[in-house]
């Protein structure tokens, strides 16, 4: 069966999204990205769908349950690259996508995720203990 | 155009995309009917099992659209009112995709009998009024 490869870099898990998604697809992906957080202790999500070009409301369901799934699993979800246009429809559509993190690109969304997890620039500064989940 | 398995959606969507493609639809306007239109088509694998979906061009004063009219031969919309409301679901989902498809589109109109089907038929102008 088809599949969206899921790619490991470092404690994140990056999903490009290449194709338009039907539903079986979409299933799939948030299965897997759930397996692969746990199996992983993945601490990030990102997910570029710079290349989407519909995304309707199952489909923003789909990556809401993602970020509410990874949360679970101590891990942050940021959306990257979405269209303009997918955003404009998203809004009108009603879809907020709370609860995503979203970012303009990869670079950003690997920032972002870095940030939340409180990874400076110097990996010597790596702390057992982080609790800054509580304050988003 | 037929519908009966998800996997129909995709080329479905790829087909109102060519279409309003050939009439010079803005890209806005593009994906602000073709989500519309893969609301309506999973309505109806979701709820009928499938359906037919007839794609057409239109002109009205000299502005051209493109009409999608889906019908359905499933259960029907017993309160058709409540079905457009937001957030009202009888399935598991969000309950966006009549109310949201109607924002999305510039016509659209929504006709069910309990027992016979649903049809759906929107309207969406290239200059996207």
């Amino acid at each position: 069966m088809e599949r969206i490869p899921i790619l490991k870099m470092g404690p994140f898990l990056l999903v490009t999204i290449q194709v338009d998604l039907y539903d079986r697809l979409a299933l799939n992906l948030e299965s897997d990205l759930i397996n692969m957080v746990s199996k992983t202790g993945a601490r990030g999500v990102l997910i570029d769908i710079s290349a989407v070009s519909i995304v309707d409301s199952f489909m923003g369901r789909i990556l809401g349950n993602i970020a509410t799934m990874s949360r679970i699993m101590d891990a942050e979800t940021v959306v990257v690259g979405m269209q303009p246009a997918v955003a404009i429809t998203l809004v009108e559509l009603g879809l907020t996508l709370q609860g995503v993190h979203t970012a303009l690109d990869v670079e950003k969304g690997m920032e972002l995720l870095q940030e939340k997890m409180g990874i400076s620039e110097h990996p010597e500064q790596d702390e057992e203990e982080d609790q800054d989940d509580s304050n988003d | 155009m037929q519908i009966v398995r998800e996997q129909d959606v995709v080329p479905f969507r790829n087909r109102v995309r060519e279409l309003s493609t050939k009439i010079g639809m803005s890209l806005v306007n593009q994906t602000k009917l073709i989500t519309a239109a893969s609301e309506l088509v999973r309505n109806m694998l979701k709820y009928a099992n499938g359906g037919k979906v007839l794609l057409e061009t239109i002109s009205k004063n000299a502005q051209a659209g493109i009409r999608l009219t889906f019908t359905d031969e499933g259960p029907g919309i017993a309160d058709v009112q409540q079905a457009m409301r937001d957030g009202f679901s009888t399935g598991k989902s969000l309950g966006l995709g009549l109310p949201g498809a109607k924002r999305l589109v510039n016509e659209f109109d929504i006709k069910s009998t309990v027992g016979q089907g649903t049809t759906v038929t929107i309207i969406h102008w290239k200059h996207g009024r």
